[in-house]
């Protein structure tokens, strides 16, 4: 960014901290006006909570801000709506469903939730059979949808569904926003891995959802299912962080406090994955500047698919590394947990949640066949059910 | 750590890039490079034109002792390209190292020379990492005046001009610029014939003190760590070629009614080469560029760089001959010179092991536990 132009944001944070003390305000009341201010995230046009700014000016808003003392809107809460609802609302919404949503998105005030994958279809997102049929001015959905994440703490979802089951598998989805407290709607928590529900399955009966809120056009739901997916990988792989700043800080101070447990074996290991972890970094560094020079980025889903062998990794060694007491573990009480939360667990938590990282937000298998044929343009996986309309296929 | 630090290519840069890319694609083939392997030694007029027509042997050099004064960041370009068309070029060994050792000495006449295109070269062994090392050279200098010992294994001696030695002298480690003439230089048959080694014999040597003492190591760790640093940038040229060889291949070559590229085993398998060649890239620029920029982070990034890039580029050679199957196997097809170069190349420098080593103090995680506590190795 020009310095005349990082000059004049840096003032105008100044303005807006004059104008609405952090200390002063609550949380919500702070997080609305920041949002007015065009400061949530300076990138998206002015009167939607931006500045139309480059991406990257919202670090030094964020440093800004937090030197300030400024509450954030606790991002851990809402990763889905942050780093998936919005955008795609942003790209794809109406108008009113701009100015309806993404304010209170933003500040918390209405946490999302994603209800794409059933039990018939995951990796083959657009083979889902949840239904929803037009009845006026509204859709009535039914189906099941699973593995979803924080169902039970969400106020909205974004969600796919078959509007037209004589057309090709992919030409009939279309995507909506879902009100989590409307009637027919019913959250039953699963119980994970690690012992706690994250996620949930999520029975649909005669839901009803008006038209207004459907997003993007009848039948183009599988376009816009792909740009949420796309932001996703990218939120995940172009996330700026410090040296160490991932797993790798966890063990690394591990390692610097608990001299005796350290071993030649652990020691190389460590310092490898290190260099990776570094390297990932650096890689993630560059694809923001490629991203924010306008140069293609393809390598969001090459990132995701780095990042998650890595902290797999690192996950395991941290186990070994503590030794004995990698043996315990602390609470595997069935619990519902309100955020994500990775680093604030013990060893044996992050060992057993990372291994998601490879299979949520689209498998590793699913990302290389992504990365050989877009990226590299190799030839596609056979298709036996591309050319066949969604009814006649077997299932 | 810096993140403000470009990782892109200028435009400057890109041109540079596409002069070297002509260069190539003009005066030199993979079947000059696998003729290297059968004794041939003819010269394609590579370093002249490098040197001379696009005076690329001075880009490390500043202005004011007679070079380009550019930096880091346009060498590693210049590498980039030559690992690409793997070119037996002296450009790493001269152009980078003995330039930057002629550099941090101040001897400005020789600095001008390597500029200009003459040949230099540091007398240590290629393995050599950047590691302190170099203080126990195993050359020293006798009441006479004149030096006795040998130095095995060194890159770019078979074109020198000027040999730079360290010497183990009775006051601690010099530097002395030794003429050719003076030495003797016995080829060796290399791994890696397109950046051959050469044994090198100092008895009875006179030459010229450039540096003693702290001066003398410093000089040339540093030069070995930049060396180490922009190696990194031959090593992602080498992976790229490697990648984009290997693609174009798979996506014609056919069994079973199809292209072997569309089988699964592979699809994977190149897409996790790809993910590792685009994060070498990252890396081999952040070294490139810490290093231009003099900041703080150079030396753990060359060692990063290390490595990092020189297991990718590894793998990628490999993953070519893998790939292609029995037409890789050859003499005739060019996967083998890039497969000996990468190999190569992982043990220059300092492995990839000894960089690790580097690195653990740097970063501060120590192998043991300090004094008083308990440990369990
Ligand atoms: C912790 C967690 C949280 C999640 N949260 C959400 C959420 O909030 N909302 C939501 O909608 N979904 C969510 N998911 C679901 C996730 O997106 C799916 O699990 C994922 O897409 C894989 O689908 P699947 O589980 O049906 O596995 P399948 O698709 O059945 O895959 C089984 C195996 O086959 C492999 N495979 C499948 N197709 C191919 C192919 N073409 N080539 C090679 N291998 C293949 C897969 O890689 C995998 O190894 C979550 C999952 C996890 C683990």
């Amino acid at each position: 960014m020009a310095d005349q132009e990082l000059d004049e944001l840096t003032a105008h944070v100044s303005d807006f901290l004059a104008a609405h003390d952090p200390r002063a305000l609550g949380r919500r009341e702070f997080l609305r006006a920041r949002f007015d201010a065009g400061l949530a995230w300076v990138h998206f046009p002015v009167g939607l909570g931006g500045l139309g700014l480059a991406r990257e000016s919202q670090t030094h808003v964020d440093a800004l801000l937090a030197e300030a003392g400024a509450p954030d809107n606790e991002p851990e809460r809402n990763t889905i709506g942050l780093g998936m609802a919005a955008p795609t609302i942003l790209q794809f919404g109406t108008d009113e469903q701009k100015h309806r949503f993404l304010r209170p998105l933003f500040t918390g005030e209405e946490v999302w939730c994603q209800l794409f994958s059933e039990p018939g279809a995951g990796s083959d997102l657009a083979g889902l059979t949840t239904r929803a049929v037009r009845e006026g001015d509204t859709w009535v959905v039914n189906g099941q949808k699973v593995w979803t994440s924080g169902a039970q703490t969400s106020q909205w979802a974004i969600l796919v569904a078959r509007t037209n089951p004589e057309v090709t598998k992919h030409a009939g989805l279309t995507y909506f926003l879902c009100d989590m407290s409307a009637p027919g709607i019913d959250v039953r928590p699963l119980r994970q891995i690690t012992g706690e529900a994250e996620f949930n399955e999520v029975f649909l009966t005669d839901v009803r959802i008006p038209d207004a809120h459907r997003l993007g056009a009848e039948g183009q739901g599988w376009q816009v299912a792909n740009a949420t997916l796309m932001n996703e990988r990218v939120t995940i792989a172009a996330l700026p962080r410090p040296r160490e700043g991932g797993m790798i800080g966890v063990v690394a101070d591990t390692w610097r406090r608990r001299p005796e447990l350290r071993t030649p074996e652990l020691h190389s290991r460590l310092l490898k994955l290190w260099v990776e972890a570094e390297a990932a970094r650096i890689a993630a560094t560059r694809l923001r500047q490629k991203l924010a020079a306008g140069q293609p980025g393809h390598e969001g889903s090459a990132m995701k698919l780095g990042f998650a062998g890595l902290a797999q990794r690192l996950s395991g060694l941290e186990l070994e590394l503590l030794g004995a007491d990698g043996l315990r573990y602390a609470d595997w009480t069935m619990r519902v947990p309100d955020r994500s939360d990775f680093t604030g667990h013990d060893a044996g938590y992050r060992y057993l949640r990372a291994k998601g990282f490879s299979i949520e937000g689209g498998t590793s298998e699913v990302l290389r066949n992504i990365v050989a044929e877009r990226v590299l343009g190799l030839p596609a996986e056979p298709r036996v059910d591309k050319d066949i309309p969604w009814k006649d296929l077997p299932r | 750590m810096n993140d403000d630090l470009d990782l892109l290519y200028t435009d400057v840069e890109e041109s540079l890039r596409d002069a070297v890319r002509t260069l190539m694609a003009r005066r030199w083939g993979p079947e000059r490079g696998i003729a290297r392997y059968d004794g041939d030694t003819s010269d394609p007029g590579l370093w002249s034109a490098l040197s001379g027509e696009l005076g690329l042997a001075g880009l490390l050099v500043p202005e004011e002792f007679g070079g380009a004064g550019a930096s880091a960041r346009e060498a590693a370009v210049v590498l980039e390209e030559l690992g690409r068309a793997m070119a037996p070029v002296p450009y790493l060994t001269s152009a980078v190292v003995a330039a930057r050792v002629l550099v941090k000495v101040a001897d400005k006449e020789l600095a001008g020379e390597v500029a200009g295109g003459q040949v230099a070269a540091l007398a240590v062994p290629l393995s050599a990492a950047p590691d302190g090392s170099a203080a126990l050279a195993p050359v020293t200098v006798g009441g006479d005046g004149c030096l006795s010992g040998e130095v095995r294994g060194v890159a770019g001696a078979l074109d020198a001009e000027v040999l730079i030695v360290p010497v183990t002298a009775a006051t601690g480690t010099q530097l002395w610029a030794v003429e050719r003439a003076a030495v003797r230089i016995t080829p060796v048959v290399s791994l890696d014939m397109t950046r051959q080694l050469a044994d090198v014999d100092l008895a009875g040597a006179t030459g010229r003190l450039l540096a003693d003492g702290d001066m003398a190591v410093r000089a040339v760790d540093e030069a070995l760590e930049l060396g180490a640093a922009l190696l990194a940038s031959e090593q992602v040229g080498l992976a790229q070629w490697c990648l984009d060889t290997t693609l174009d291949y798979v996506k014609t070559r056919r069994q079973f009614g199809r292209v072997v590229g569309g089988f699964q085993a592979l699809k994977h398998r190149l897409a996790d080469l790809y993910v590792q060649v685009e994060t070498a890239h990252a890396v081999a620029r952040y070294a490139a560029v810490t290093a231009a920029a003099d900041d703080p982070d150079r030396a753990v990034a060359a060692s990063v760089a290390q490595a990092y890039c020189a297991d990718v580029a590894v793998l990628a050679a490999e993953e070519c001959v893998q790939m292609h199957g029995g037409i890789a196997m050859t003499w005739e097809h060019p996967a083998h010179l890039y497969l000996k170069r990468a190999k190569a190349d992982q043990l220059v420098f300092g492995t990839p092991g000894n960089h690790l080593v580097r690195l653990s103090p740097l970063i501060d995680l120590p192998a043991r536990g300090t004094a008083g506590q308990q440990t369990a190795d």
